[in-house]
């Protein structure tokens, strides 16, 4: 099996990759500003729920029930989609998964040239599948305007949600004009939504297979969920001849009813909605209404092996708003891109490790100071820094199974501090070691070209040197100089 | 009441005049304190970065040092989070039903500085005057993990001649985040300036906070660009009963 998400086994860590994008200032105000507007309607729509807190819990509810059984509701999906005309394929991998996709889309090409019309899938993304399918000599639209501004300009998505949330619309003005050969387009949103629409509008007529992800599978009906804005995911689920759905399978939920909590989470965490304009529910096949052939990819690719423990389960609950990656201030400052991975921001960090059991993106789980405000905007209550955290104790427990990391100059300072902290004696006399080996660095008051990693504090920011007393220093003095009597008065 | 005194390994050697603060506020309330001098570090620093095996033996040291303590007051609101997040899952992964026991009674005595002075001992006026500007940074940790809300602002607004500032956007993280501050500098220095732009604007005089790890954070930025701005734990504000200078 060969589990792969995006291009993290090529991409550089983060602290690397970081320092490239908070270089970009244009890719920074476009981050911030988008990221400013998106928390605003998050916070005015949410804050329209009294029942929030409740409906967090109860989406919490629902993931960790359906986790813990997700055996039998993949199989209750299964059943049902098959009934009602569909038909499920079930993908260990990546490659796996294209290749089921590109046989079915040669299959019903037959003579014709072989393209696809895409709605916005992450999922496709994970698994490469637009490289896979140009390698199989298959054209693949994307029909999701963001998706296709970051398709045609050759970019990666910087967002879960606003794939092209790093562009403004000056920028995308440039694409369009020379992709789509408009010369005198305008930069007003309305002259490129106008653009783009003429020019999907024939491909929506034109190319008879569409791909799909969603956002909810329902085992109890066996129906595909997707919630989108533009209504070109509709076009891309109702007109084509053959609709392939590319799953992943925690998608799943057990029942329509669930949606009534997802379908009140999703839009307002997503975008600040307090409904998608466009809400696509499609069961199976109907002769004479939408798409006449109907697959369903499930795919696997490192889920199941989260499943083991209830720590890295509770990632799988994600339900891909982004909330987390508008309300992080690391996010805020770098963008997408710098994550390595098409998962970005805090769930980013958690999901792209864990998938690839921690081959790739190993950085990630310390790209964040553990601020919480991505647990606290979670729709579905992921304790995204408790999973950090559990991670970040993975990765230290493995690098020490090799010499070079067990002899890395944080772990054996890490070591000597807890042996330190083991022993006030040992601990004392560490504060006064202190006290004789910073005069070396000190200058006008401050310390100043720290050796290892405190050196990456005084690159950029002062510090003052230990003080000559410390508490503990303090309080013996006191207790010798004052009676308790004293103390209080 | 005799209240025992964690005042955290690195305001101990870092920041000694928060911990004297600490202990003048107490003990003009009436209060006994006690420094157990066997106390070093809760295991944080550890934890967060992914040394359990490390942080487990220092999680059981704070336990048995303070395993007796009526009231224990910590003036760092991130190792009270470490204590009230993680303890207890440490202990119950550890399989020891008496560890798992003695941390499950100690938790309730646990309080952050100004959660015991607003919540346990019910004062808002410690009797200070701070004749300063002063602006309010709540530290993530005090914010989101042990929800200090307005006990903070509360204890300001009881401070005679100070004058409290709003910060914008104050419930944006300063960038500190442990060793987050080094393995990612670069990033935690963008967050950081963002953080100072802020408090710059408000012409505040001093910024306070909860947790000095953040002020430390907040220190080294605005001392690096020569502002003249102070940070000071609340608990020093506090501490102050008349007018300076």
């Amino acid at each position: 099996m060969s589990v792969r998400v995006g291009k993290t086994d090529r991409a550089p860590s983060f602290p690397v990759a970081a320092k490239d994008a908070l270089k970009d200032d244009q890719l920074r105000r476009n981050v911030r500003n988008a990221t400013d507007i998106i928390r605003a309607k998050r916070t005015l729509r949410v804050g329209e729920m009294p029942d929030w807190e409740q409906l967090r819990q109860a989406a919490s509810d629902i993931k960790t029930h359906t986790l813990a059984h997700l055996d039998h509701y993949l199989e209750q999906f299964e059943r049902n989609c098959e009934q009602a005309g569909g038909k499920v394929h079930w993908a260990r991998d990546a490659d796996e998964a294209n290749a089921i996709a590109i046989a079915l889309i040669k299959q019903y090409s037959g003579e014709h040239a072989a393209e696809v019309i895409k709605v916005k899938t992450m999922t496709s993304d994970e698994i490469q599948m637009n490289e896979a399918l140009e390698r199989a000599g298959i054209r693949a639209y994307e029909t999701d305007l963001a998706d296709m501004i970051v398709q045609m300009s050759g970019d990666e998505p910087s967002h879960i949600v606003v794939p092209a949330l790093h562009k403004n619309r000056f920028e995308v003005r440039e694409i369009f004009r020379e992709q789509m050969g408009l010369a005198d387009l305008g930069d007003q949103p309305t002259d490129l939504t106008d653009a783009a629409r003429r020019y999907l509008r024939e491909k929506f007529l034109r190319v008879k297979i569409g791909i799909s992800g969603a956002n909810f599978a329902i085992a109890e009906t066996g129906s595909i969920c997707v919630v989108e804005s533009e209504g070109n995911g509709r076009m891309c689920v109702t007109l084509p001849d053959v609709l392939i759905s590319l799953i992943g399978i925690e998608k799943v939920v057990p029942t329509f009813q669930d949606l009534e909590v997802f379908l009140q989470l999703l839009p307002r965490s997503a975008t600040g909605e307090r409904m998608n304009p466009y809400n696509s529910f499609w069961t199976g096949v109907e002769p004479g209404d939408g798409p006449k052939e109907f697959h369903v990819i499930l795919l696997d690719n490192g889920r199941t092996a989260l499943l083991e423990n209830e720590c890295e389960r509770e990632t799988l609950g994600c339900i891909r708003c982004g909330a987390c990656l508008n309300a992080c201030p690391v996010y805020r400052e770098t963008g997408g891109h710098a994550y390595g991975s098409i998962y970005s921001g805090p769930i980013g960090a958690i999901l792209s490790p864990q998938l690839q059991s921690l081959e790739h993106s190993r950085s990630l789980p310390y790209a964040s100071t553990l601020c919480g405000a991505c647990y606290e905007v979670c729709p579905v209550k992921i304790d995204i820094p408790e999973i950090l955290i559990h991670l970040r104790g993975k990765i230290v427990r493995e690098d020490r199974t090799t010499l070079h990391g067990s002899l890395s100059a944080e772990s054996l300072a890490m070591r000597a501090m807890s042996t330190v902290f083991l022993s006030h004696r040992r601990y004392e006399a560490a504060q006064r070691l202190a006290k004789l080996g910073q005069k070396i660095f000190e200058r006008k008051g401050q310390l100043t070209n720290l050796p290892g990693l405190a050196g990456a504090w005084t690159e950029f920011r002062d510090l003052r040197p230990v003080p000559r007393q410390s508490f503990r220093d303090w309080w013996k003095t006191r207790a010798k100089t004052a009676p308790p009597s004293e103390k209080t008065s | 009441m005799r209240i025992a005194l964690f005042v955290a390994c690195y305001n101990d050697t870092l920041f000694p005049e928060t911990g004297i603060a600490v202990t003048r506020v107490l003990e003009r309330l009436g209060h006994t304190v006690e420094f157990p001098i066997e106390q070093t570090c809760c295991g944080q620093m550890h934890y967060n970065t992914g040394y359990r095996t490390e942080a487990v033996p220092l999680v059981r040291r704070f336990v048995s040092t303070f395993r007796d303590a009526e009231i224990v007051c910590v003036p760092s609101a991130s190792c009270v989070a470490m204590i009230r997040e993680h303890y207890e899952l440490i202990a119950q992964q550890e399989s020891d039903p008496g560890f798992l026991r003695e941390v499950r009674s100690l938790l309730p005595r646990i309080f952050e500085f100004s959660e015991l002075l607003i919540e346990r001992l019910g004062v808002d006026d410690v009797g200070a005057t701070f004749p300063h500007s002063v602006t309010y940074h709540p530290s993530c940790h005090s914010l989101r993990m042990l929800h200090v809300g307005d006990a903070p602002y509360r204890l300001l607004r009881k401070v005679r001649k100070l004058e409290l500032i709003e910060l914008p956007n104050r419930e944006q993280c300063c960038g500190f985040g442990g060793t987050f501050a080094v393995k990612n500098a670069d990033v935690s220095v963008a967050m950081l300036s963002e953080k100072n732009k802020e408090i710059l604007k408000t012409g505040a005089e001093v910024i306070t906070a909860l947790d000095n790890s953040c002020l430390m954070q907040i220190y080294g930025g605005l001392h690096r660009q020569g502002s003249p701005v102070r940070t000071m734990h609340l608990a020093e504000i506090l501490s102050h009963v008349e007018v300076d200078g």
